[in-house]
């Protein structure tokens, strides 16, 4: 039973860590904390439901589609929002509400799209085969998830660290004032994160979307809350905090809720990140050490 | 890997001592050591017989040392009044109900304090800027302004941190006049400084860093003529 | 006239509190971000001692000023507790801390039967009235401007513009900036407390992260170099929605739409400091 909702833990918590690692890469790299990540998640999904319903694609192409369409917004977004005010001084806070703005336009333009219901994919989309090892059933989906997720967190992985692009991110994230003396080109390596970070987010997104089937354009609220929790808890702006973070996170909303209640899970979620807060208030992988020069 | 190895030093009370040494040789760490930004893996900060190790800025601050930096650190958006007058900050000493009830007492304090800050930003040639903020002064404007806002906090050592630093000729003749005015006054000065004509003409001591190490300590004559000074420096002299 | 005016009046005096309430709401965080801080806490600090206030009002039948203390003290204290740990380190840990804590504080009200669970409490009595808002609002802002000239509020605008240079000034840092974390956290305590005695029901959904952030909005947009720009934020913030409902499901579009523009054209808010002062004096 406990391997059982270990597994489940394992798909809840990569997608939360999916949708972690875009926001984290945002933080670290841009500098801001994006509230539109959430709106950016809705997207994916629901460009995955018209990639199906409309566009009668298969899984494959729609979670394409969906990271195509979120990474285009979430670039959307840099352009319109952040841009701007990266070319004059600025109180540090302001990209936050520019994106609280954006997120406010976009559930608008969508609650205009679709309505305040609920949304299904089709009934028959997806084969619900589950496959059993030892004493632990995985759906085909959950399977799929994990792969997609982890997929995905290892490619970019191996992007930063094992590709110039890599190392240019990384440099602009570290100190972009040098980065600019280096000759790289800044705004460009923003444009691709913006564009990267919220594709993965819609294709957390979608995952979503398929395994709970549930779509409305308020979806990516909660989402925003766990992915500020999941950040806060793994330290920000580092990326194995947010994926460790986002499978802590799925591990102990699963275990709540299936040892204790539901009515606690958010209760022991975000219990133990004050916790944690308490004890190491930079996070798991955050940089403590009091403010010195 | 050490930034400083061993090094140890005395500010002797009412003098003018200089800390220099090749860029990179530790100097401005000694000062972070000693206003308690930066704790020492090991050893000791002695202020006038107490031990101040690794006391927080501002325990440092009320001790008596006061302090400049070398990437100037003025709070640009308050007037230079306002800055020095946060400089006098533990002067003051009217309560948070008093300044409510608005009594007297806190309007004598304020009053008596802005005249001293006045008077303090006279003896840095500033007092006819008062009121611009601060962010508006010249460069060399706003290093003496880091100078006036630390001695503002009535110091019993005043650390100044290459306070000359991309100043003209003129402007650092005005700077010496005013540092050998303000220990003329009573205060102790310990500064570090890459132009040599300020350090050899302002300073009773010197100390010489390298590489972290203290390799040298005496007086001007004695620090001109010895040897691994000048090796340290490749003969350079300004 | 006489008559149009009480109709009027009628019609809109719970929003001209709900004006107030909300600019005590963006003053209490302007206390924090004045010094440098940001807390995303406001708004479980609303909670707290709105739910205080209202079962002592309810339950134990307490006089109103005393409910209104109380609930203004337990947010306070709670301030103390988590902002002596947090406040040690920079800026962005508090902002963590708080958003944290406030979810604990919104799951807790979720929870617990004292505070009616999820259906929250309603029948808070009657007790507001405009001069009881005027009057917080008006102490406020007099100590705020007591404070601008003083020796605090110079130590809190140094805190801000660089902390280390201010701790070796002599300014006890962490000293201050939980000071304002505090007094921020009592103020909206006391506002949630006024804001529970005129909408007579409060439930958990009001007091979580997004009004967190909404209440932010109101100080950012407005303006964080004097305590007069969170007013106006707030105040135009609060209003602009009920001007925009005739726009229907648009509303949210237009609101987001005048925050983006705003920010981005005003990126130090409506109000800066040289609003008020002579061109002369501009520097």
């Amino acid at each position: 039973m406990f391997l059982q909702q270990l597994a489940n833990a394992l798909a809840l918590g990569s997608v939360y860590a999916l949708f972690a690692l875009g926001f984290t890469l945002i933080f670290g790299v841009l500098e801001i904390i994006t509230l539109a990540h959430g709106t950016i998640f809705m997207v994916g999904a629901f460009a995955g439901l018209v990639a199906v319903t409309r566009l009668h694609l298969g899984i494959g192409a729609a979670i394409f589609m969906a990271m195509l369409a979120a990474g285009a917004l979430g670039w959307l977004i840099d352009l319109v929002a952040v841009r701007p005010l990266r070319k004059r001084s600025f109180h540090h806070l302001a990209p936050m509400i520019a994106t609280i703005g954006c997120a406010m336009v976009i559930t608008s333009v969508f609650q205009g799209l679709f309505g305040a219901e609920a949304y299904r994919f089709p009934f028959d989309f997806f084969p619900t085969t589950a496959y059993v090892l030892g004493s632990i059933q995985l759906t085909l989906l959950q399977l799929i998830i994990i792969a997609v997720s982890f997929g995905f967190m290892m490619i970019i992985i191996f992007l930063l660290h094992k590709t110039k692009w890599g190392t240019a991110v990384r440099a602009v994230a570290e100190n972009r004032r040098t980065a600019a003396l280096l000759g790289i080109p800044v705004d460009r390596v923003y444009q691709i994160t913006s564009f990267t970070a919220s594709a993965l987010g819609g294709a957390a997104g979608i995952l979503t979307g398929l395994s709970f089937n549930t779509l409305h354009t308020f979806m990516g609220v909660p989402m925003l809350h766990r992915g500020v929790a999941i950040v806060i808890l793994g330290g920000m702006g580092d990326i194995r905090g947010a994926v460790l973070g986002g499978l802590i996170l799925g591990f102990s909303e699963i275990m709540s809720v299936a040892y204790l209640s539901s009515d606690f899970r958010d209760a022991i979620s975000f219990g133990l990140l004050f916790l944690i807060l308490l004890v190491r208030p930079a996070g798991i992988f955050g940089k403590t050490g009091e403010r010195k020069v | 890997m050490r930034v400083l190895d061993g090094v140890a030093f005395q500010v002797a009370a009412g003098t003018i001592c200089g800390l220099i040494g090749p860029n990179g040789a530790g100097k401005t760490t000694v000062f972070n050591i000693i206003s308690g930004l930066l704790p020492p893996s090991n050893g000791k900060v002695i202020c006038d017989g107490k031990d101040i190790t690794g006391r927080p800025p501002h325990a440092v601050a009320a001790q008596g040392i006061g302090r400049t930096f070398q990437n100037i650190r003025i709070f640009g958006e308050m007037s230079l009044l306002e800055n020095v007058l946060v400089g006098m900050h533990r002067l003051f000493s009217y309560s948070p109900l008093t300044l409510f009830l608005d009594l007297p007492r806190k309007r004598r304090e304020e009053k008596l304090l802005r005249e001293k800050a006045g008077e303090i930003l006279s003896l840095v040639h500033l007092e006819d800027k008062a009121a611009w903020p601060a962010r508006n002064l010249s460069y060399g404007g706003q290093r003496k302004l880091e100078l006036a806002r630390a001695l503002a906090t009535d110091p019993k050592l005043l650390l100044i941190d290459e306070p000359a630093a991309g100043m003209n000729p003129a402007e650092t003749e005005e700077l010496m006049e005013e540092i050998v005015q303000i220990n003329g006054r009573g205060y102790t000065v310990c500064v570090i400084e890459h132009d040599m004509k300020v350090i050899m003409g302002i300073c009773g001591q010197i100390a010489v860093l390298n590489f972290g190490k203290l390799i040298a300590a005496g007086s001007p004559q004695e620090i001109k003529s010895n040897p691994l000074v000048i090796e340290a420096y490749l003969g350079k002299e300004e | 006239m006489g008559e149009f005016l009480a109709a009027t009046w009628y019609t809109y005096n719970t929003l001209l509190y709900t004006v107030l309430v909300n600019g005590l709401l963006a003053l209490s965080i302007y206390l924090t971000l004045a010094c440098g801080q940001l807390s995303l806490g406001n708004a479980a600090f609303m909670g707290m001692g709105a739910y205080t206030a209202a079962i002592l009002t309810m339950k134990a039948s307490a006089p109103f000023g005393l409910a209104l203390a109380a609930g203004g003290a337990l947010p306070a204290l709670v301030a103390l507790i988590i902002g002596i740990p947090t406040l040690r380190l920079s800026g962005v840990y508090l902002a963590m801390a708080t958003l944290g804590f406030g979810e604990v504080v919104r799951v807790a009200f979720l929870n617990l039967s004292i505070t009616g669970g999820s259906l929250g409490l309603n029948g808070v009595p009657a007790k507001t009235e405009l001069w009881h808002l005027v009057l917080v609002l008006g102490v406020l802002i007099y100590s705020l401007v007591k404070l601008r000239g003083s020796r605090f509020g110079r130590a809190w605008e140094a805190i801000n513009e660089d902390e280390t240079a201010a701790a070796v000034m002599g300014i006890r840092t962490t000293f201050y900036k939980v000071w304002a974390f505090a007094a921020g956290a009592f103020i909206a305590g006391v506002a949630g407390g006024l804001n529970a005695h005129f909408t007579f029901f409060i439930s958990p959904r009001e007091y979580g992260f997004e009004f967190a952030v909404d209440i932010l909005t109101f100080a950012i947009l407005g303006g964080t170099q004097t305590f007069w720009g969170p007013l106006v934020g707030s105040t135009i913030l609060t209003v602009l929605p009920e001007l925009l409902r005739f726009m229907g499901p648009y509303r949210l579009a237009i609101n987001g739409l005048i925050l983006l523009l705003v920010v981005i054209y005003l990126p130090n808010g409506i109000v800066s400091r040289n609003t008020f002062k002579k061109k002369a004096d501009r520097g």
